[in-house]
């Protein structure tokens, strides 16, 4: 069995009188793909802001590569190779694509030169090498969540954390998005999704953590995870979760 | 980027051999201020264009230099170019003074802070008696030589040691564009929380561009009490130079390399011009007509002049 790389013990977060992530826990191996869903509101981008430091957790800890990370700052999560994207696209909109993925370049090649050979390479990687020269806020959506996937794997990291990557995209955009995160972790990326298209993250994550109103209802493999009792009722309410044990049974 | 070098070393060519064709005091004069507005206006980019984070403070550093170098000169006859270099270890040490707190502040909240400081160091100057209070401080006369930092007999001198300020100024701001602290800056003022999470220590380099900018404003105001070898808190550290700066650089265009420059070019004259042939006619006039200007250019071209030149550049 591989080793853990990163270990999220009962992690709590309160924002005044509201937790909005209670006791979370869970942990990811090296190279795996872990879905993180949940409907909205479940405390799902919090979890990934307390990761990459954006929030101190009130309680628990986080351990990346046996360090601990918990109350550490995003900068310097991102040095030592924990990347994120953002649900709503952060790119460098006045920037053109070759410049935005310089930036993240820059974290470990100082000199303009190096930086930019390496963003052309990472270019290569995300398909931009034909749209190196087009200004961020020019590109389309769907471009622009690449882009800044891009502009985090050049920072070169070891996990990356995407945050809806494929909200918004239509079917074509999700199984390019879909065939990208394969290749990542191809490329031995550790990644965490949160994520709402269900046909976009289900066959490929290797397992699946549920949250439901701050708190972690199940986690498993993806067949596990849509079986699961407590997921349904979250997902579709209670009286249908009732029903449909009540169809079984006659069944 | 070919066209506007080309055209800035067409400028620099003519800078330098103009005072041997026009003899005119008044035109040396004008291009002096000119020069050495746009050397404080490309210090203020760094920190306003580049990095984004406005500020109204950047007349203290001037001051700095200025009351540094004459200080140092009256009360311990130290030489004005270590005043120089005085003046902007000063300004340094205020930028990070003030930038530590400031600049956990966003957006408009830095701009105010930095109004207070600008107000509180030039009421500091303007009650304090060993600095000379309202009074200000005259410069002793001392012998012609560029050593002493002080001409009499002719404005030309000035007029070459600013023109090398302001080939500085561009140097410095040439290598910031080109290196990973321009992109950093940039990044910075694009989407301080998207730079934070590609690894950029943004409070770091807030500071240091605020620092760049103390340099290149404080040896300009090293250059002023020399050149005018009287100054008073009132014509060193006033809220309205602040509030200048921020103007040049916006009608040339923020966060270009040559934007400044061509800002103090359009500014500057128009400002001098309007002062002195409107000035008498009541006090305002000369102001209201630059507001003007301001708002045409806001309106027609909120990129700056330089767009217009640099058409076609991205």
């Amino acid at each position: 069995m591989k080793t853990e790389i990163l270990i999220v013990e009962n992690v709590t977060k309160r924002f005044g009188g509201l937790t909005a992530n209670e006791n979370i826990s869970f942990s990811m191996r090296e190279g795996e793909i872990i879905g993180l869903i949940g409907p909205n509101g479940a405390g799902k981008s919090t979890l990934f802001n307390c990761i990459s430091c954006f929030y101190n957790a009130d309680g628990g800890r986080i351990t990346f590569k046996g360090q601990e990370i918990t109350r550490r700052n995003p900068e310097s999560i991102c040095r030592l190779g924990i990347g994120r994207t953002f649900q709503i696209v952060r790119s460098f909109r006045d920037m053109n694509v070759l410049e935005n993925i310089m930036i993240g370049a820059f974290l470990r090649n100082p000199k303009r030169k190096d930086a930019q050979a390496k963003a052309e390479e990472v270019a290569g990687i995300f398909r931009f090498t034909d749209k190196l020269s087009v200004r961020a806020a020019s590109l389309t959506i769907s471009e622009q969540k690449r882009l800044e996937v891009a502009r985090v794997f050049a920072t070169g990291p070891e996990v990356m954390l995407l945050d809806e990557m494929m909200a918004g995209l239509n079917i074509q955009e999700i199984r390019e998005s879909v065939e990208l995160i394969l290749r990542l972790r191809e490329m031995g990326m550790s990644l965490v999704l949160v994520e709402h298209v269900m046909e976009g993250i289900m066959p490929i994550a290797n397992r699946v953590v549920v949250l439901d109103y701050g708190e972690k209802i199940a986690e498993g493999t993806p067949d596990e995870v849509i079986n699961n009792e407590k997921v349904i009722e979250a997902y579709f309410g209670q009286k249908y979760a009732n029903r449909r044990e009540h169809k079984t049974r006659l069944q | 980027m070919k066209k506007g070098l080309l055209a800035f070393l067409l400028l620099i060519c003519v800078l330098a051999v103009f005072p041997l064709f026009l003899r005119d005091p008044f035109v040396w004069h004008l291009l002096i201020m000119i020069m050495m507005y746009a050397t404080m206006s490309i210090g203020w980019n760094v920190i306003g264009g580049y990095t984004g984070q406005v500020s109204f403070g950047n007349a203290a550093f001037f001051g700095l230099g200025a009351y540094a170098t004459a200080i140092l000169l009256v009360n311990y006859n130290i030489n004005p170019w270590l005043g120089m270099l005085a003046g902007c270890i000063l300004s340094v040490g205020l930028a990070i003074i003030v930038g530590y707190p400031c600049f956990r502040l966003r957006g408009h909240y830095f701009a105010i802070a930095t109004i207070a400081v600008g107000e509180i160091m030039g009421l500091i100057f303007t009650n304090w008696d060993y600095v000379g209070a309202a009074v200000g401080i005259y410069l002793p006369i001392m012998e012609e030589s560029f050593a002493n930092f002080e001409f009499h007999s002719s404005k030309i001198p000035y007029y070459y040691i600013i023109l090398i300020m302001l080939l500085f100024a561009i140097a410095v701001s040439y290598a910031i564009e080109k290196s990973r602290l321009g992109y950093y800056f940039r990044a910075i003022k694009d989407d301080p929380d998207g730079a934070r999470s590609l690894g950029i220590d943004i409070q770091k380099y807030k500071m240091i561009a605020f620092s760049i900018s103390a340099v290149l404003t404080s040896i300009c105001g090293t250059f002023y009490a020399q050149y005018v070898l009287y100054i008073h808190p009132s014509s060193t550290m006033d809220l309205m130079m602040s509030i200048h700066l921020c103007i040049i650089v916006m009608i040339g265009g923020i966060g270009r390399l040559f934007g400044p420059v061509l800002g103090a070019f359009v500014f500057i004259p128009l400002m001098e011009l309007t002062r002195v042939y409107l000035g008498s006619e009541g006090q305002g006039i000369d102001m209201i007509i630059y507001s003007l200007l301001v708002i045409t250019i806001a309106i027609w071209k909120p990129q700056g002049l330089w767009a217009l030149i640099s058409k076609g550049d991205k």
